[in-house]
């Protein structure tokens, strides 16, 4: 054996070590289950649910797809102030092309508003 | 192991011990409380947790906020017939070993409710108690009591032989009956083979 494959060996011991102590204590825990402490399931301790109550229904509740639409318009007011912010507090100081350039992007953003009110959008039914 | 022996090698700094006390001391200082809470006793629970009473000096500070991972019900407040069967089946799903602290006057017999339609006369009625705490409410001093009293109860649980604890025992029910809303009581009112009224002293 040479130098360098000795060199490796520790690798070795170290992964025989880290496979035998995780099952020696799976299997000491395993042991001391079956001689000490009987399993005893039921159908209560075998719920998922652990609040007390029964579960009743389907998980697989579903939303209205309303919901989502309202969120998306809600983004343009929140995308809208994130901008704005910074813009208020840096107005005096800006120059003529950042100040164009933040009415296009306002104006982008209500032209969204617009399309999406005369679209419905806003009306709930 | 002979106590005489046992003292004698302990002088010589050899501790002995067995597999049942290491295993019972273990887990009677690693006693995980449901966190749950019933009604005002559940504040003088919540005192305890705090720093002033401080329950994990005791190691039991861990409140779960499920059954599966609590080893310990403390049953804190008035238990309404509503209520009863959420608390049977909570207790149902917490894995063994597991204990139950009935904490104050209404938990342990109805209390200043007794007379109420609504209130149950003592959980002991559907679980396993193993510490009683009078009180309206107790203090958090007394919950810590409880809590040693148990510890001391859990220490001397034998794991084998004649009459194991409550865990060990294959025969002991790993669940017991949830009760169900009836038209004027909840059904069965009681668990027989756990609670059974005191007789009545008749004509004496």
């Amino acid at each position: 054996m040479t130098e360098q494959t000795q060199s490796y060996l520790f690798l070795a011991v170290l992964l025989g070590v880290a496979v035998a102590f995780p099952l020696v204590m799976l299997g000491l825990a395993r042991l001391w289950a079956t001689v000490y402490s009987p399993a005893k399931p039921g159908p209560a301790k075998a719920a998922p649910y652990e609040c007390g109550l029964e579960s009743t229904g389907d998980a697989w509740v579903q939303l209205r797809s309303g919901y989502y639409l309202y969120a998306i318009v809600f983004l343009i007011f929140d995308v809208e102030a994130l901008f704005l912010l910074p813009f208020a507090v840096a107005f005096t100081s800006l120059p003529v092309g950042a100040f164009v350039a933040i009415l296009v992007f306002l104006l982008l953003l209500v032209e969204g508003l617009v399309w999406a009110w005369q679209k419905g959008v806003l009306e709930w039914n | 192991m002979d106590e005489g022996l046992r003292s004698e090698l302990s002088k010589q700094g050899v501790f002995t011990t067995t597999l049942q006390e290491l295993y019972n001391w273990g887990r009677s200082n690693s006693v995980w409380p449901l966190n749950f809470g019933l009604a005002c006793c559940a504040i003088e629970m919540i005192a305890a947790s705090m720093a002033r009473f401080d329950i994990s000096r005791f190691g039991s500070e861990v409140f779960r906020p499920s059954p599966r991972q609590a080893d310990l019900m403390i049953v804190a407040g008035t238990v309404t017939k509503k209520m009863a069967p959420l608390v049977v089946r909570l207790y149902n799903q917490m894995p063994a070993p597991k204990y139950v602290i009935a904490m104050g006057a209404c938990a342990i017999s109805g209390g200043p409710f007794k007379q109420g339609y609504n209130v149950l006369k003592g959980i002991d009625r559907y679980l396993p108690v193993d510490v009683h705490i009078p009180g309206c409410p107790p203090r958090p001093e007394a919950l810590l009591h409880a809590l040693i009293t148990l510890q001391e109860k859990m220490r001397g649980e034998p794991l084998a032989g004649p009459a194991p604890a409550r865990h060990a025992d294959p025969a002991a029910p790993g669940e017991y009956p949830v009760p169900a809303y009836g038209p004027y009581d909840l059904t069965p009112a009681k668990n027989e083979e756990l609670w059974r009224p005191a007789p009545l002293p008749r004509g004496e």
